[in-house]
């Protein structure tokens, strides 16, 4: 079992640098080591396979994506993917349904040691808006572990690889850029937080408007 | 050890020896700089000489298999360069269809027909067939946005990355009469010419460069450069004639001819960056930049060089 999880990681990294020729940009040009919690744009599902593979092996065995329940363990496949091959930390998105706080699932995951990678969007995002607005979760999260930084991560040109409803991907090159971590200030509010690390994102966008 | 073989370790040898040389020489800047490191301008030639050392020896692997070796090899180069392109056109989802069977059907099929040496279809699948094709099925989609623009980009990008880089293992099924069996040469020739024409025109350039050629395209190229780089290239292939099936004034005149195409396929996918507002094709070969930038000057020197030889050499 443990070898089949190494050879499904080490495929899925493989097939992913296959088609994207990834490349992860931090800003003091090599990774920043230590824990953190990522959080990223989502335009695809295969965004957090594109961050976890720019990592270092070492970081990345100690890297848990955050992702939906509903969505990942709807199949076999998925299940197994999900929560063997990536050791996923499901959350529940639907408030009705669910029997734990995501938050604190995420909180208990950071305590353990782990880094995170999460989409506070909280969907796939396929409007023409560039960023949706961010869910609080990750504002109650930053109150939980002060001592972890946020980093914000954009990821480009994913969702021309596989745009939604097409079954082929297609090779494109895409690159993962980090930004410098951020952690709450003090007394700064859930609104103020959420649009600082809104626009921490926005601005690793390499095409944005005024860009050099 | 029959007489190719021979021909061919030597210029194995002979780029080994260059590759040891420029080795030798960054090491002692890189020991002679200062405490604060080495500058930017070495660091990025301690990087381009590494990827020299991968690339000629991945050469020297796919010449010693040989045919199969060279058509893998210039393959999985233009998968890598078609990536390149794509990624800097105006794609969109409407064209999804047309990507996936250019990537995944064309390109394989394209150098099979090289690997069968079947000319008289790999010379024109691409170019009548394909490129009737594909924008059927981009128009099939329904999205005529900018279709004209997308259409256009993506039969660029195959005939850029898919099939003037297939001429390069497509050499070697050239019939010349005194030569047979030995047309790997060929293929050696022109990827010496090419590659010693662009360091040679880079060195050129910076050491007495001043008339800039087309400064908007590119700050580095020079008349200066250009010249000293392309007469320096032209008479090391005149030098080289004993490993090709040409004399020694031929071997310098394709020589020349091959280092004017190659500096050509440099400024046009030079402005093709400018028009896109990047300066490398991608980030895959430290020092050099995409795949593109590598084989730019190749591109468009090897269907020429290839033309040329089978016109006047093969039967």
């Amino acid at each position: 079992m443990q070898l089949l999880r190494r050879v499904t990681a080490f495929s899925i990294i493989l097939f992913s640098r296959l088609v994207t020729a990834v490349r992860g940009f931090w800003p003091e040009g090599e990774p920043r080591k230590g824990q953190a919690i990522y959080f990223a744009n989502h335009t695809s599902n295969g965004d957090f396979v594109l961050l976890w593979t720019v990592l270092p092996t070492k970081m990345r065995q100690k890297t848990r994506p955050v992702a939906g329940s509903d969505y990942w363990l709807t199949s076999k496949l998925k299940q197994f993917i999900g929560q063997d091959v990536f050791n996923a930390v499901l959350i529940d998105r639907n408030p009705e349904t669910r029997t734990q706080d995501p938050v604190a699932q995420m909180a208990e995951a950071v305590e353990e040691g782990s880094s995170l990678i999460l989409f506070p969007e909280g969907t796939r995002n396929v409007t023409e808006e560039r960023l949706l607005p961010f869910k609080p979760g990750l504002f109650h999260l930053a109150k939980q572990c002060p001592d972890v930084p946020m980093v914000p991560v954009w990821i480009q040109n994913l969702n021309r690889v596989l745009p939604k409803g097409e079954l082929v991907p297609v090779p494109f090159i895409c690159t993962v850029h980090f930004g410098e971590g951020l952690t709450l200030r003090p007394e700064e509010d859930k609104e103020a937080f959420l649009i600082r690390a809104r626009q921490a994102v926005l601005d690793l966008d390499p095409e944005q408007e005024g860009a050099a | 050890m029959n007489d190719h073989h021979t021909s061919l370790m030597a210029l194995f040898w002979g780029a080994l020896a260059v590759l040891l040389l420029a080795s030798g020489i960054a090491f002692f800047l890189t020991r002679k700089a200062g405490p604060e490191g080495p500058s930017d301008s070495i660091q990025n030639l301690n990087a381009r000489i590494q990827a020299w050392w991968v690339m000629v020896l991945l050469l020297a692997f796919a010449f010693w298999w040989g045919r199969g070796g060279v058509v893998w090899l210039f393959g999985i180069c233009s998968f890598a360069a078609l990536r390149e392109f794509v990624t800097l056109t105006n794609a969109r989802r409407a064209d999804s269809w047309t990507l996936a069977v250019l990537f995944y059907l064309v390109l394989p099929l394209q150098y099979y027909l090289v690997w069968l040496d079947w000319v008289g279809l790999y010379a024109v699948f691409i170019p009548v067939y394909m490129f009737l094709l594909l924008p059927v099925l981009s128009a099939l989609r329904g999205d005529t946005d900018n279709f004209l623009i997308r259409v256009a980009e993506v039969q660029w990008a195959a005939m850029i990355a898919i099939y003037c880089v297939s001429y390069i293992p497509a050499l070697l099924s050239l019939n010349i009469p005194g030569f047979e069996g030995q047309n790997i040469l060929l293929v050696a020739f022109l990827l010496i010419v090419v590659q010693a024409s662009d360091v040679l025109q880079y060195t050129w350039g910076k050491l007495i460069g001043k008339t800039k050629i087309a400064p908007r395209l590119s700050p580095s190229k020079t008349v200066e450069g250009f010249v000293g780089g392309a007469a320096s290239a032209s008479l090391l292939g005149a030098l080289l004639f004993w490993a090709t099936p040409f004399s020694f004034l031929q071997a310098g005149g394709m020589a020349v001819i091959i280092t004017i195409m190659g500096f050509f396929g440099g400024l046009v996918l030079s402005a093709v960056k400018r028009d896109r507002g990047v300066k490398d094709w991608g980030h895959t070969i430290a020092g050099h930049g995409g795949f593109m930038d590598r084989l730019d000057s190749l591109i468009f020197a090897a269907p020429v060089f290839f033309h040329l030889t089978r016109y006047w050499w093969s039967v």
